[in-house]
This record gives structure tokens, sequence and C-alpha cells, in this order.
């Protein structure tokens, strides 16, 4: 072989192997989808949830809620099977479009449930809306998402932000305070939570005296205890989930503020954590579209079938993923499976009235929950029913154009 | 502000403070010592808090969970040492980034096959459980105090071995020059592995001991991570000391920052850090050339 | 290092450019997508290189500058309408510059280790600048909900909605940054960062201004990573805070290393290749985050020399190329023993020092 004269590229055979290497192995990664056109055919549904991270509870019990819905039905909904592809969405905002890409694009799903985290949430009702997939929201509260961003495919089947936290603020005046401060974590959710409460306690005459917040997912919160202490308000009202929620309510234990301020705050605070708060969490109140004790035959055999098949006791978010699967059932039965008839299945869950587990629920024109929101308190291991602090509470749909 | 919670934010700084040193310590001396990066630092910190949820949760003893951890870890800093670390001496900072990096990720997927991806909360010792009453409203967790008299008990005991054992002096000669020690005599390699393995156990015995106070969660590494590497910078590489002193303004300052500039804490850790390298390119205490 | 005959090289250039351009014709949207999302990562390694590689600085900031642009897209970037490309490009561009020069001019003080962390503690700054202050929408992110509009005189010259007409877009860019990139690495600019990489010391003798060039590498691969940020926000019609994050920049050194440092292409085809590895695993592995940690573990661990060992494992050598690397013995495995005590000049992976011996 002649001896190569140095052409001074910059292409070298580490470089062609490796790029051949990566060629072959995302040109192997290709899978041309077929649409399942046939009616025999299942229905693709897709779970964009947090299978990990601090939500990751929440995300297995909506998971487990929606499958035990689609098991009571014999596997079936409106006479199609149906065939689950997961994604974990790790609550991260950042890869939500390119995780709900994948599903919609790659996998080919028919239908998107998802997600918890409010910022995941948006990035996938944006995708839904761009490629008119229907998504179905099982928990995160975004206002946005049945409000500006309101769409006919769009569906949520929790609640919003602004309906499980505006009856509070009356829920406390008439306990007697009048001066609160509010603490929670400086990202969309936790604003849209305690912005709420502000409008529902200011609109009967209370005063917010200051409103506290620290980076999520931070759980670092002894520097703000400390200051609730100097600012002492008659009452705090709080929004956390999941992890942050165990260890606030422990650490405003721990310093002793659950003797003299009372701790309110919106239910995810003491649903799903209770074992893990122990008794720093008794006596705390909240407003939840759920309780443990509802005690409507729904609820009972929800909850009998949840344990029986998972061995857990069901909360509200795998009440929310339960109902989810009910709603999908609305729209299937009413056009006999039939998907492409898109417009009669919108029709028709739009207008489906469930028994829920969490007792009635509808839905308004943007698609969000009208339910009752219960006044619980923690009592017995359990988030007890005190009253209902609100009777079928619908979320005011602010800058939803669609009738 | 009053005196009163001046006082009590001043202590909640220096818990803060207190901790992240004892897990710096553990990365200064092993950067100091072995010349090596380790980026999963953090990593450790997370698997000492996990191992303290699953041994507590097993034996209903938190000092066994302390102990045990403690000493599963130090097996396994002996491990990794041996494995891999020994190789990265000498190998250029790059490579030892890319290692640790690598190694951040195997750490939290096997953890997440053992441990799973919940969030836990360890309970603290019987004895320890109460709170003391500082005003009317307000009073303060007796772990937490006792926190900080372990750590402060651990740092005094740290600045003996370094300044007053023949292993400190080792240690020292081998942080301000390491060639110079080797060509000395000095059986380098065994001291390399007992400081590394040391040095994670730190690391691990922070999560351990933060771990009734703080929830056990996948993520907890990462922040304290980047922290810890704040910390040992500001300081000076390899010096204990340095690390004591950085540790201590990084708490301070992230605790009132939180009060007075919630939204700048962050940053102004950050600014801190990048306006005392400018001003002593070394650390505050580190052995500049 | 094996060199190709000229004229094969510029075949199989051409075949990759047409094949490339062809795909939007051939490949179901999705694949578009990410063959565009491959490409701008590409674009961001190759940036890196030059500070990393031809530089020999490990800069853990490089997501910093990425993430940047796209939230300058995101600010200009009005709620009813896309932002005018011609416009918000420049502007894009010219913050990245100028906080590339400030943190440059800054962290170039600093040498070894402490560079790396002045250059980790930057990023991490900009990050919570974005992820806890209003500025942006904080940890939650903003969102672009119009791509960038090129028009001229008020007719639209491209729409940048269909994602064909983007992936060329990101195509010619991409070869654009190749072309601008492989100039200046041959440029006197090039040969005399490289001499300062090689030996500071000897290059500060001969009187290259080693501040300034450094300065100057710096802001040019930040504003290439920028260009990167800006189209990559305007695909996923997103920013968030970890567009930031010190995680997407030892990302980037990944694909660095992985596609080899010591070419202008190496880091893109290893951008594709971690890209399109992670793909794969993601579908595949439930637990894929561990594979791709053993991963990088192996790359570094059992192939020090880069790649470039596997290549030399699996193909021969081709005798006129000289002799092998002193202490390397015929399988093309460095002894670990003599590694340790490297020569400069043998082993280009080792060169890329941050910290330099004072000897």
């Amino acid at each position: 072989m002649s001896r190569m004269i140095s052409s001074g590229s910059s292409l070298n055979r580490r470089s062609l192997l490796l790029g051949t290497a990566g060629l072959v192995t995302a040109a192997s990664a290709f899978r041309f989808p077929t649409p399942a056109i046939a009616q025999g055919a299942p229905l693709k549904v897709g779970f964009m949830l947090p299978y990990s991270g601090t939500f990751a509870k929440l995300g297995k019990f909506i998971d487990d809620g929606f499958r035990l819905y689609v098991e009571q039905q014999g596997g079936t909904l409106g006479g199609r099977r149906i065939e689950f592809v997961q994604v974990d969405d790790e609550s991260k905002p950042e890869t939500a479009t390119d995780n709900m890409n994948r599903l919609v694009g790659r996998e080919k799903v028919d239908v998107v449930v998802g997600t918890v985290h409010s910022g995941v949430a948006m990035a996938m009702v944006k995708v839904a809306r761009d490629t008119n997939t229907m998504l179905v929201i099982p928990n995160a509260g975004v206002n946005e998402a049945t409000g500006p961003m309101c769409a006919p495919n769009i569906f949520r089947t929790s609640f919003s932000n602004w309906q499980v936290c505006e009856p509070m603020g009356k829920v406390m005046f008439d306990a007697g305070h009048r001066k609160v401060a509010t603490i929670t974590w400086r990202y969309a959710a936790g604003q849209q939570m305690v912005g709420a409460f502000g409008e529902g306690f200011k609109k009967v005459g209370g005063t917010v005296i200051e409103d506290l917040a620290l980076p999520f997912p931070e759980v670092e919160f002894q520097a703000l205890i400390t200051r609730i202490a100097t600012l002492k308000p008659d009452a705090v009202f709080a929004f956390f989930a999941g992890g942050g929620a165990v260890k606030f309510v422990k650490d405003y234990a721990a310093a002793g503020l659950n003797k003299a301020i009372p701790l309110y705050g919106a239910g995810f605070l003491t649903d799903g954590t209770i074992p893990a708060q122990g008794e720093s969490a008794n006596g705390l109140r909240t407003t939840l579209h759920y309780a443990d004790d509802l005690d409507n035959p729904a609820d009972r055999k929800f909850l009998a079938d949840f344990k029986a098949k998972t061995g857990a006791d069901g909360d509200i978010y795998a009440v929310q993923g339960y109902d989810a699967g009910a709603l999908l059932h609305e729209g299937l039965k009413a056009v006999k499976g039939d998907w492409s008839a898109r417009n009669d299945v919108v029709r028709s869950m739009r207008a489906a009235r469930i028994d829920s587990p969490r007792g009635p629920l509808s839905f308004n024109a943007a698609g969000n929950p009208i339910q009752n929101i219960y006044l619980r308190e923690v009592r017995n291991g359990r988030n007890e029913l005190v009253s209902i602090a609100g009777q079928a509470v619908n979320d005011p749909a602010r800058g939803c154009r669609v009738s | 502000m009053d005196a009163l919670t001046f006082a009590v934010q001043l202590l909640n700084g220096l818990q803060y403070g207190l901790v992240l040193f004892l897990v710096a310590s553990g990365l200064t001396l092993v950067f100091g010592i072995l010349g090596v990066i380790n980026l999963a630092h953090g990593a450790f910190y997370m698997l000492g808090a996990y191992l303290a949820w699953w041994i507590a949760a097993y034996t209903g003893s938190f000092m066994l969970a302390l102990i045990g951890g403690v000493a599963i870890s130090f097996v396994l800093g002996l491990l990794l040492e041996e494995i891999f670390v020994k190789r990265m001496i000498g190998r250029d900072h790059l490579a030892q980034v890319l290692l640790s990096f690598g190694l951040i990720l195997v750490i939290d997927e096997v953890r997440q096959i053992l441990f799973g991806k919940d969030v836990h909360s360890v309970a603290p010792p019987a004895w320890l459980k109460g709170s003391i009453q500082l005003t009317d409203i307000l009073s303060y967790p007796v772990y937490r105090i006792a926190l900080c008299v372990v750590c402060l008990v651990l740092a005094a005991l740290i600045f003996f071995v370094i300044q007053r054992t023949r292993l400190g002096m080792i240690i020292r000669a081998g942080a301000e020059n390491r060639d110079m020690t080797r060509a000395l005599g000095i059986p380098f390699d065994k001291v390399n592995r007992y400081v590394f393995a040391g040095g994670i156990a730190l690391a691990a015995l922070g999560g351990i001991l933060v771990s009734p106070i703080s929830t056990v969660f996948p993520g907890m590494g990462d922040g304290m991570l980047i922290l810890s590497f704040v910390v040992v910078v500001l300081g000076g590489i390899g010096s204990v000391a340095g690390a004591a002193i950085g540790a201590l303004m990084i708490g301070l300052t992230d605790t009132f920052g939180k009060v007075f500039f919630p939204q700048f804490s962050s940053i102004l850790i950050y600014v801190l850090m990048a306006g005392i390298l400018l001003w002593r390119p070394n650390g505050l205490m580190g052995k500049g050339n | 290092m094996i060199r190709l005959h000229p004229t094969m090289l510029r075949g199989l250039v051409a075949l990759t450019l047409i094949a490339a351009a062809a795909l939007p014709l051939l490949a179901p949207n999705y694949y578009v997508q990410f063959a565009s999302k491959a490409m701008l990562m590409g674009m961001v390694a190759l940036s890196l290189n030059l500070v990393v590689g031809y530089g020999g600085l490990v800069s853990l900031c490089h997501a910093a500058f990425f993430g940047l642009a796209g939230y300058m897209l995101g600010f200009m970037t009005p709620e009813s309408g896309g932002a005018s490309f011609w416009l918000s490009l420049p502007v894009a561009l010219l913050a990245v510059a100028v906080v590339a020069a400030i943190i440059g001019a800054l962290s170039l003080r600093t040498r070894g280790i402490y560079f790396i962390m002045v250059t980790l503690a930057f990023g991490e700054m900009l990050f919570y600048l974005f992820h806890d202050t209003k500025i942006g929408g904080g940890s939650d992110g903003m969102y672009i909900y119009f791509k960038p509009e090129i028009a001229l005189a008020g007719f639209p010259l491209i729409d940048l909605e269909k994602s064909s007409n983007f992936y060329w877009l990101v195509l010619a860019m991409l070869v654009g940054a190749i072309l601008l990139m492989t100039a200046i690495v041959k440029s006197p600019f090039g040969h005399a960062l490289q001499a300062a990489r090689d030996n500071e010391k000897r290059a500060l003798s001969l009187g290259f201004p080693v501040f300034r060039l450094r300065l100057v590498a710096f802001v040019v691969s930040a504003v290439i990573a920028g260009l990167a940020g800006y189209l990559s926000a305007a695909q996923f019609g997103f920013v968030a805070p970890q567009m930031l994050g010190w995680h997407l920049s030892a990302t980037v050194l990944v694909m660095v290393v992985l596609g080899g440092m010591s070419s202008v292409l190496g880091p893109v085809i290893g951008a594709f290749a971690l890209i399109g590895l992670e793909e794969i695993l993601k579908s595949s592995f439930e637990h894929w985050k561990l594979i791709k940690g053993l991963i990088i573990i192996a790359i570094v661990f059992a192939l020090p020399g880069g790649i470039r060992q596997l290549a030399e494992l699996v193909l021969p050598r081709r005798g006129d190329e000289g002799p092998p690397a002193a202490g390397t013995p015929a399988d093309g495995t460095p002894d670990p023993a003599i590694r340790r005590a490297e020569a400069p000049g043998t082993n280009p992976q080792a060169q890329t020092r941050g910290e330099f011996q004072h000897v």
C-alpha cells in the first residue's frame, strides 16, 4: 500500500468505527409501528408517570389504580383490550417534552395518562395539543391545563390547584384565624395552591402576613420554621407533597410549633404520608377531594379491591388513576370501541357522570372535575372526614376558550 | 430580628455547617492525599442514609444502624479503592471526573435495586427524641443539638489524628508534596487505601447522622456533593482546617441567605466561593505554589 | 492514526451528507426530530472539545452557555408569535459571549482542579439564577410557544414549524460549525493553543499570549454551544434550568472523551453514539442508567487511550504509520506501570491535563 499522504483529515478510524456503531445502534432502534386500525386491535394506553424520585409512590399508586379499574372490567374497555406502555418522567420538566414525544411519536399510543408534577404536565399538554393526542391527567393540578391551555382532548380526573385550596380560606377564617402565613415550594403548583388559598382567605376578610417559599425540591426547612416562630401568625397554611410533606410536618412538630400555631394544608400534606409522619401529623386539618373514611359503596369496593390487588391502602392518587380508567371507559362505551369517532368520544367523556370512590364526579367544559372538597383531620392514622368544605366545587377555568 | 431568633438561626447555620464539614473533610483528604477527584462522594452520603434506614428498619436500633452503616461503607471504600481508585491515581483529572461520574450512575441504580426509590424517614434514638423549649412557642429538637456535639467531637478527633499522630503526619506530608513523600519510602499504598475508605466512611457517616432530621431520598447526594466540593475548594484542597472554616461559612451563608435573600441564597454561596478563589486561587488554606 | 486516502475520504463525506440530507424524506417524524436533537448535542460536544481537547482545560460549565442561549430565546419570544430569527439569534449569542468572557477571564486565573471547580461553581451559579429566581419561570422552566421566524422584509423564508425544515437548518449549522472548528484548529491560533496545552511554560517563554488564547477559545466554544442551545430551545419549545446544570456538562464531557479528543469530528460522533445508545437502553432496560454508568467506567478504565484503543484492537494496524507509541505492547494496550510514568507525546489523552506539573 502506498504511503498515505497526510490529508490533515479530521476523520480517523476510531471515529469511523464509533460512528458506524452509533448508526447501527440507532438504526436498530427503528421500529416502524403499525397503526391499530382494526377494532379488534388493543387500545394502547401510555403511562407517563414518576416511577422514581420524590413522587415515585404517587406514580405507582396512580398506575395501580388505573389497572385495577381495567381488571374490574375484565381487561377490556368498550370492547377494546387495553395495552400498557410505561415511561418514567422522573418528575423532571426538562426531559418531559422528549419523553412525551417518545410516547406519542415512537410508541404511537392512543391515550396518554400522566402525570404528577405540574411542570412535566405542562410539557405534556403542549405536545398533546400539537399532536391532538388524548391526554388524561391523573394528578397534576396546574391551573393552565384546564385554563388557557384547555382543549377538547385534554382531561383531568384529579383537581385544579385552585379548586382544592380556595375552600380552605373560609374554613380557616371560620376557625377564628385572621393572620396566616403560608409556606410552600417555589414552583408553579406551590404558587397556585397558596395563591388560591390566599384568594379564598382574603375574600372573607383574612390577611396573609407572609408567603414563605423555598426552591423545589429542597427539604431543609429549619430556617423558615424559625422564621414562622418569629412572625407569630394565628395559623400556617402549607403545601408540600410526597417526601417533602413528610419532612415538613415532622420538622414543624419537632420545633414545637404545632402546639401554638396550628398547621393546615392542602390534603397532599397528609395523603399517603401518615405512616412516615407518625404522631407529628395528629390533628392536622386539610382540604382535599377525598377522605379515608368516606364510606360510600364505590369507595368501599375500591378500597377492598385495591387492597386485594396491591396489599396497600388506596389513597387519593390511586382513586385518581382509577377514575381515569372509568372516564376512558365512558368514552369507549359510547362509541363501542371505535376510537376514530373522536368527537363522540370527547363529548361523552365531557358529559360523563362517574360514581367515584370520592363521591359524585362530573366534568366542566374545560375537562376539569366538578367534585366535593372535604375538610379532613388526621385521627387514628387516617384522614377522617370532618365536614364538606365545598359542595360540587367547580374550577373557574380562567382563560379557557373552549365552549 | 431579635437576639433569640438570631441565636437560633446561628445554631441552625452551625449545625448545617458541621454536617457539611464532616462530609467535606472526607473529600478533602481523598483529594489531598490521593490526588483523586471523586464526584461520587455525594452518592456515598446518600448510600449511608439508605443503609441507616434499612438497618434501623430491620433491627429497630439507630446505634446499630450507625455502627453497621459506617462499617459497611468503610469496607466498600476499601473494595472500591482496590478495584478502581488505585488505577486512577496519576491519571489526568478528566479521567477521574468521568470515572466518578459513571460511579454515581452505578451507585444510584444499585441503590434503587437494593433499597427502592421511595422516600423514608429514620427515627432518632429514643433518648434523643425530645425538644428543648426555647421560647413560649419555639423549641429546638434535642437531636440537632446532639448532632452538633457529635460533629464537634468528630472534628476534634480528625484534628487530633491529623496533627498528632504518625498517620496524620504522613497525610500532611503527602498533601504537601506527594512525590517527595513517596521518595522517602513511606508505604503510600496502604495509607491511600485507608484514607480513601476513611473518606467514604465519613461521607456515609454524615448521611447516617443526618437521616433522622433529613428525609432519606434518592436525590440527597447531589446537593451535598456540590456543596462539599465548594467547601473543599474554598478551604483549600487537602486542608482539614480549611474545610472546617469553609463549611461554617457556607452553612451560615445558606441559613441567613434563606431568611434575608430567599431567592438568592444559593447564588450567594457560589459568589462567595468565586470571590474567595479569585483572592486566594488555592483556597483559604491551600498549599499554593 | 489511520489516514484515509483523500479521495476515499471526500467520497465518504459526500455520501454521509447526501444521506443526512435525505433523512427527512425517508424517515418518520419522530426520527427526524431525534436526529436533530443528536446533531445539536454533537454541536455542543464539538464546541467543548476546543477547550478540553485542544485547549487542555477541563471545563464543567459548558452546559450553562447552552442553556443561557435557550433562555435568551425564551425571553425574546412573545406569547403570540415567534421571535425574529435575525434578531433573537445574534442577541442570544452576544449574551453568551459576554457571560463567557467574564467567566473565562475570572476562571482562567486558576489552574488544575481549581479551574474545574471554579467553572463548576459558575455553571451552578447560573443554574441557580434560573432555578431559584423568578427570571425564567423558576424550576418549572419556560415555554416557547412558537418557533423563531425566518423572514425577509415580511415574507417568510423558511417555516421552522415543519420538522424537516428545522432538521435541514440544524444540519447546515452543524456542518458550518465543523468547518469553522477545523479552520480554527488548523490556524496559527489553533496551533498556539495546542502548544499551550502541551507545555504552558514553554509556550509562555516562546511569547504566546496564553491567557488571551485560552480566553478566546473559551468564548468561541461558548458561542457555538450557545447556537446549539438556541436551536434546541426552539426545537422543544421549552427551557428548564437543568439545561444549564452540571450533569449536562459532565454528559457532554463523556461524549467528547467517547468520540475522541484529538479530532474535530470525534466528539460529534461521540455525541451520536451516546445518544443513540441511551435511546436503545431506555427502551430495553428499566435500569438503563446502570448500564450507562458501567459503560462510562469501562471506557475510562479499560480504554484509557480512548476509543482509538478499541479500534486498534479490532482493526489491524497499518505498517506505514510509524512505530507504535513508546511503552505500548504489540496488542495496543498500554502497560499500566508505564502509563504512570507518562512521557509527554506518547499518550495524547493524558496531555489534556487540567493540572500542570510544576517541575
